[in-house]
């Protein structure tokens, strides 16, 4: 047990001082994960147990909170994350288009990671802006109104950033 | 010429999104170069999404000239001629096509207008003295029959009688009781919520401390959902400025009244804007919706009094103290008082935010202030009330959009979102997209909900596959009739509305996709197949290379021709002709 204690690193670095942000109770357990995600990316495995010893709600409670809310990531997530949006305004103007085209340009599934650890592919229910359907965001960035050929500009554009980088 | 006294930049998702960060950098790098003191704003969501980024010039009589679709290169000339030179810039101009003009703005009042980041600006359009008032001179119990008296109904989709359950949480014992600003709000398409509170912060915490107030609650959340992380900044900033200056917090205003407030970021759920469902998110726990009653203004959060209401709702309560019950119900209809909001989206020339009294018919909602449809197509329908919601056709678009007409159709007013169908929607297929979000959404606790929509969808997949029998069509009506009748909550009360309503409306089109095998709106790719008219096409060969199976080769003459054995129906072809030469044919002939 006592590599689960709060100050081993782990994987994901040390998150005591996000724990010891919140009171140690159940309700702090979605709160506490949604800082972990944000700082890491994911929440691991090790960090689900910290969280259900901090917060003293039972390991599998916690488990089910994570499956539970779509927010959650139990894996490591590429460097950039697309989001398509699926919301309605979206879908009637040709969303499920824009999906297929990016599934396959990237070659993968949806909620999968490219090969080289560059992008993840994830669907959303809506991003709230849909005059400007469809949309996706990278990262925080939105581009809306969206053909195939602006995606494959747009995929083109994250590449190189990479390369420079 | 009239000097300019502000510069408004409307800075909210879908203005950012289209750019409006840009522009707000060029005009500020752009004012500087030429060293006018002019000040330059960021406001939130003017309502016109299409014609985003948008830039006002106010004027210092107040006239206020708007600037549609700004490009960085429009900047310069903006600043000069117009900011320096005092001659507007006539070919950016914002020409009036009537999507003000039969709106009335009770929530979105200040919308686009304030800096939604400066608490000095919402008092100074009157803010926070709906708060003052009640608490120098209005009793808790005069609050709750100022808010029955103007009729306000709650504006999540359920419609209940806001005065009502605050009245019956007052009486609950204290001292502890909480009071909850939903904000998880969930359904695709809609976005009022997230304007609001993008654009004026403010007026949602004075309508929670109004409420608190009323009912005697110590403490609130505001459950908003994270997928909005802009207006859960500009919600932690409005909280902490409103503590600073006395207005949350101990003795709010030097009364003996206290009350704070706490953001709660939702995960990802829709099923958590039911209420006992958002209570358990809150506690820390799975969001799954429990029996009802106890009502949360009995035993909600933690077992303690809670009162729930959306955003929109919370929005009109300082106005409606301002103004008096009465101000308010002068808009709406006999029992539907006061406006809605709406974030119009789908194939519609105008879409936006927009704010309308109670009872105006939906023609003149997508006529007048949507400007009709997208390249002047047919109306088919329009679907409202999202998932939950439902579809009302062309033929019914005189029906006034109010709780009670609504519900007549099988649609409901629901959160606000309201999606423009065209002659080139296939209804089928949208009742299959929302029953798609439904099932995915359902929390599993209840067999109708997790089952029944299941089955439902595999039954509406089949009929867009072409495989559908005729038993299908009566037996998805049968068993969304049985899931609204055995699930708990409103998520599964609901879902079958989709269905149900297209199936009522649109039996034709689903009978066309079963027996006849096609999809007449052109949609569902297993029943379409592309053909090039020859005599449309110009022999441009740009369609060659798009397609990835190489269905394309030269025809007899100076055309192309799609081969339908290897064609994928990507629509690519389709989508990168400049001649509009191809076309979506039924694929009727060849399947048996």
């Amino acid at each position: 047990m006592a590599n689960l204690s709060l100050h081993s690193p782990n994987e994901t670095g040390a998150i005591e001082d996000v724990l010891l942000n919140f009171p140690a109770s159940p309700a702090s357990v979605i709160p506490l994960l949604q800082k972990i995600q944000e700082r890491c990316g994911y929440i691991s495995e090790t960090d689900l147990t910290r969280v259900s010893r901090y917060s003293r709600v039972p390991l599998s409670s916690v488990y089910a909170v994570v499956t539970f809310y779509s927010q959650f990531r139990l894996d490591r997530p590429g460097k950039h994350m697309i989001r398509i949006c699926q919301g309605t305004a979206c879908h009637v103007l040709g969303a499920g288009e824009i999906l297929d085209h990016l599934k396959e340009r990237l070659e993968i599934e949806e909620g999968q990671t490219t090969a080289d650890g560059w992008f993840t592919l994830e669907s959303v229910r809506c991003l709230g802006c849909c005059s400007l359907a469809p949309v996706i965001m990278i990262g925080k960035e939105t581009f809306g109104r969206l053909t195939r050929k602006d995606l494959d500009e747009i995929l083109a554009a994250y590449r190189e950033k990479g390369k420079v980088a | 010429m009239t000097p300019s006294s502000e510069i408004r930049v409307g800075l909210a998702t879908c203005g950012i999104a289209a750019g409006a960060e840009r522009i707000y950098s060029a005009l500020k790098a752009s004012l500087e170069e030429h060293a006018t003191s002019v000040p330059l704003k960021r406001v939130g969501c003017i309502g016109m999404c299409y014609n985003e980024p948008l830039v006002d010039v106010v004027a210092s009589d107040g006239e206020r000239i708007t600037y549609r679709q700004v490009q960085e290169k429009d900047v310069e000339r903006i600043v000069s001629e117009h900011i320096l030179g005092g001659e507007p810039v006539e070919d950016l101009l914002l020409q009036p096509d009537g999507f003000f003009e039969h709106q009335v703005r009770i929530v979105l009042e200040n919308c686009g207008l304030i800096d939604p980041e400066s608490l000095d600006e919402y008092r100074q359009h009157a803010g926070y003295q709906a708060l003052n008032r009640v608490l120098t001179d209005m009793s808790p119990g005069q609050v709750i029959e100022e808010i029955k008296a103007s009729g306000l109904r709650g504006r999540g989709g359920a419609g209940f009688p806001t005065g009502l359950k605050w009245g019956l949480a007052s009486k609950e014992p204290g001292p502890a009781k909480y009071f909850v600003c939903n904000a998880d709000e969930g359904d695709p398409g809609a976005f009022m919520d997230r304007s609001v509170l993008e654009g004026d912060p403010h007026r949602v915490l004075e309508g929670m401390t109004i409420a608190a107030y009323a009912l005697g609650a110590t403490h609130g959340y505001v459950y908003v959902r994270a997928e909005y992380p802009l207006a859960i900044a500009r919600l932690e900033k409005a909280i902490a400025d409103a503590r600073k200056a006395g207005l949350l917090g101990k003795n709010i205003l030097e009364s003996d009244f206290s009350f704070d407030i706490n953001i709660k970021a939702g995960a990802g759920a829709f099923v958590c804007g039911e209420e006992t469902a958002l209570i358990a998110s809150i506690e820390g726990r799975r969001g799954t919706p429990r029996r009802r009653p106890p009502y949360p203004t009995t035993s909600g959060l933690w077992g303690k009094p809670t009162v729930i209401n959306n955003v929109e709702t919370l929005a009109n309560v300082p106005w409606i103290i301002r103004h008096g019950a009465n101000a308010f119900a002068q808009y709406g209809t006999e029992r539907s008082k006061g406006t809605k909001v709406f974030a119009l989206a789908g194939k519609i020339k105008h879409s936006g935010l927009i704010e309308i009294p109670m009872g105006m018919p939906i023609r003149d909602i997508v006529f007048g202030i949507g400007g009709g449809i997208r390249a002047d197509k047919a109306l088919k329908a329009v679907q409202m009330g999202g998932p939950s919601g439902g579809c009302i056709p062309a033929s019914l678009a005189d029906v006034p959009v109010d709780y009670e007409s609504l519900k007549e159709t099988g649609a409901i007013v629901g959160s606000g979102g309201m999606i423009v169908l065209d002659e080139n929607t296939c209804m089928v297929d949208v009742a299959k997209y929302f029953l798609d979000f439904t099932q995915k959404e359902s929390c599993g606790k209840c067999t109708f909900c997790r089952i029944g929509t299941k089955r439902m969808l595999e039954t509406l997949t089949r009929i867009c596959d072409g495989e559908g029998t005729p038993e299908d069509l009566d037996r998805l009506v049968e068993l969304g009739e049985k899931v609204k009748a055995y699930s708990l909550c409103g998520l599964g009360q609901t879902a079958p509305n989709p269905v149900l309503t297209t199936a009522k409306y649109f039996r034709d089109e689903y009978e066309a996709h079963i027996a006849e095998k096609t999809c007449p709106a052109g949609v569902c790719k297993a029943l379409i197949a592309y053909a090039i008219d020859p005599q449309r096409c110009k022999d441009c060969k740009l369609c060659v290379p798009e397609c990835p199976v190489e269905a394309i080769s030269q025809g007899d003459g100076a055309f192309q021709v799609v081969d339908r054995s290897v064609c994928i129906k990507c629509g690519r072809c389709y989508s990168v002709c400049p001649f509009g030469a191809i076309d979506v044919v039924s694929r009727k002939e060849e399947v048996r």
